[in-house]
């Protein structure tokens, strides 16, 4: 197996005094998408925001192209090429849509992803581009964090939670998206509770428990029983 | 009757002077939640900058801007990067208290420095220079330039909020600052330039004040009150509204003063309470563009 692109090796996370992670390991490929499932506060959010340098981590904890970026601020992160689509999608209310994907390019970091990339990919937010973006429906908003985050051309693009609150319909919708950001060369890592549309885009699952890897393999090979298993620790 | 006229021109034209008070005021506090109780000294700062300035290299009050500008953006710069970005939290007391120590060291420092006499800038033929708008109404030229640079001002700092780079970040930095963040910006480094515009802006209203008028060490709060009133009278977060607060300020301050020289300040204060009663949002609260 080549270099993982992104390898988290024992990471332990804290919110206060309070434990939120304990030694998890996760190694993701170039090109691979990987699932994180588990249950509510299972530690799912908090690896994602360890990751994009959101939370205090040792260096050596998170390696990014074979080189520690554990604790460095999440601004010095995203310049590395790691996005993140944050839960509850995190959009600016004061920005339109245009100008929500416009500050997430402010980078410049080179690549295939342009404001008329985005539109491309999701119609309907060229037509609301002057729109305040907390105007938009929860789907199109979703849309906006997704397209932002795009603009920032990342290397790894970690999605938290994005079918959280939407109808099934719009997270059918969404996830006919991820195939053109793959198709960019783009790591990705989903976030999900809804176990069934992770499986069916990932290549393979971490499931997190209590802040531990309970289960972890390809995607395929996982039995409902074992995920069962591993999602509920029963 | 001619006489009232000119009572609220002059209110007018004072109460641009107010809004750039307020501008700087409300831009830190918009962007960062932060209180800055020290800006009423540092306008008070910026016009002892300017006095030494104009003294030593003989400068036109309005020609030393050139310098007092710059100056003072780099000041505030350097304040938030060391001192002020360590205040800020969850908490907002740590920045009013530190803010409030920065207050006393400033007027303290000043009285040290330059004695408690008061001082004034000199701008030449220009103070009393005026023009006449319709007869018997005369505006005084200085007046009507501080007016009109305040609203250029105003209308500048619109332009950068709403058109440029340095704006969206402001204005998304304001909105969720982790967020903005993983955009790659760095909080220290946009509020560090939030507070640089802050200052270029008092710069600017420290000297006009000091052109027009005496100032010691001491009057700093004061400034800071009318700022405080320009801001909540417009309504916060509507920098046009605060152009507003400012000319509402001022011209209260005006008639007051016209039926009695000791009312002046407080003919103000009332304007503000009675429309904090009335109105507490703000003539103008902040819609969305």
């Amino acid at each position: 197996m080549p270099e993982p692109l992104l390898k988290v090796n024992m990471l332990d996370a804290y919110y206060g005094d309070f434990q939120a992670l304990f030694g998890v390991s996760v190694d993701i490929a170039a090109g691979e998408v990987v699932a994180i499932i588990g249950a509510n506060g299972a530690g799912k959010s908090t690896l994602l925001k360890s990751i994009a340098g959101l939370m205090a981590a040792r260096p050596e904890a998170i390696l990014f192209d074979n080189e520690p970026i554990g604790g460095l601020p999440a601004f010095a992160v995203a310049a590395r090429g790691i996005a993140l689509v944050p839960e509850g999608r995190g959009l600016f209310p004061s920005l339109s849509v245009e100008e929500n994907l416009e500050i997430g390019g402010q980078l410049r970091r080179p690549g295939p992803w342009t404001i008329a990339r985005v539109y491309e990919l999701f119609p309907v937010l060229a037509e609301r581009r002057h729109a305040a973006s907390t105007s938009l429906s929860g789907g199109q908003q979703q849309m906006v964090a997704i397209g932002r985050a795009l603009m920032a051309n990342p290397r790894l693009l970690l999605c938290d939670e994005i079918s959280l609150g939407l109808a099934p319909i719009v997270v059918r919708d969404i996830y006919a998206c991820l195939p053109a950001i793959l198709a960019e060369g783009t790591s990705l890592v989903i976030v999900e509770q809804d176990i069934v549309q992770a499986l069916k885009v990932a290549q393979r699952v971490y499931c997190l428990q209590e802040g531990r890897v309970a289960l972890a393999g390809a995607a395929a090979g996982l039995t409902r029983e074992a995920i069962t298993s591993a999602y509920f620790g029963i | 009757m001619i006489d009232w006229i000119n009572v609220i021109i002059q209110g007018v034209l004072v109460g641009g002077l107010y809004a750039m008070f307020a501008a700087g005021l409300s831009l830190i506090f918009g962007i960062m939640r932060l209180v800055n109780i020290a800006h009423g000294d540092l306008i008070v700062l910026a016009a002892y900058l300017a006095l030494v300035v104009t003294q030593t290299l003989g400068l036109n009050p309005l020609w030393s801007l050139a310098i007092v500008v710059p100056a003072m953006a780099l000041l505030g710069y350097a304040l938030q990067w060391f001192v002020l970005n360590r205040t800020l939290g969850d908490d907002l007391l740590p920045p009013l208290l530190v803010t409030f120590g920065l207050s006393v060291i400033i007027q303290n420092g000043l009285q040290e420095l330059f004695s408690a006499d008061p001082q004034k800038l000199q701008a030449g033929t220009i103070e009393i220079a005026s023009v006449q708008l319709v007869e018997g109404i005369w505006i005084g030229l200085l007046p009507l330039i501080q007016f009109a640079l305040a609203v250029a001002i105003i209308g500048g700092l619109q332009a950068i909020f709403y058109r440029t780079a340095l704006g969206r970040a402001f204005r998304a930095t304001a909105d969720n600052p982790a967020v903005a963040q993983l955009m790659g910006l760095d909080n220290r480094h946009v509020f560090a330039l939030a507070m640089a515009l802050s200052l270029a802006v008092v710069a600017v209203a420290g000297v006009l004040l000091a052109v027009r008028a005496n100032f010691d060490p001491t009057i700093g709060p004061a400034r800071l009150i009318f700022g405080f009133e320009a801001v909540i009278i417009g309504g916060l977060g509507s920098l046009w509204g605060t152009l507003i607060g400012g000319v509402v300020l001022g011209v209260a301050q005006a008639v007051g003063a016209h039926l009695d020289p000791g009312w002046q300040i407080l003919a103000g204060h009332l304007v503000f309470l009675g429309l904090l009663a009335v109105r507490p949002q703000g003539l103008f609260p902040k819609v969305r563009e």
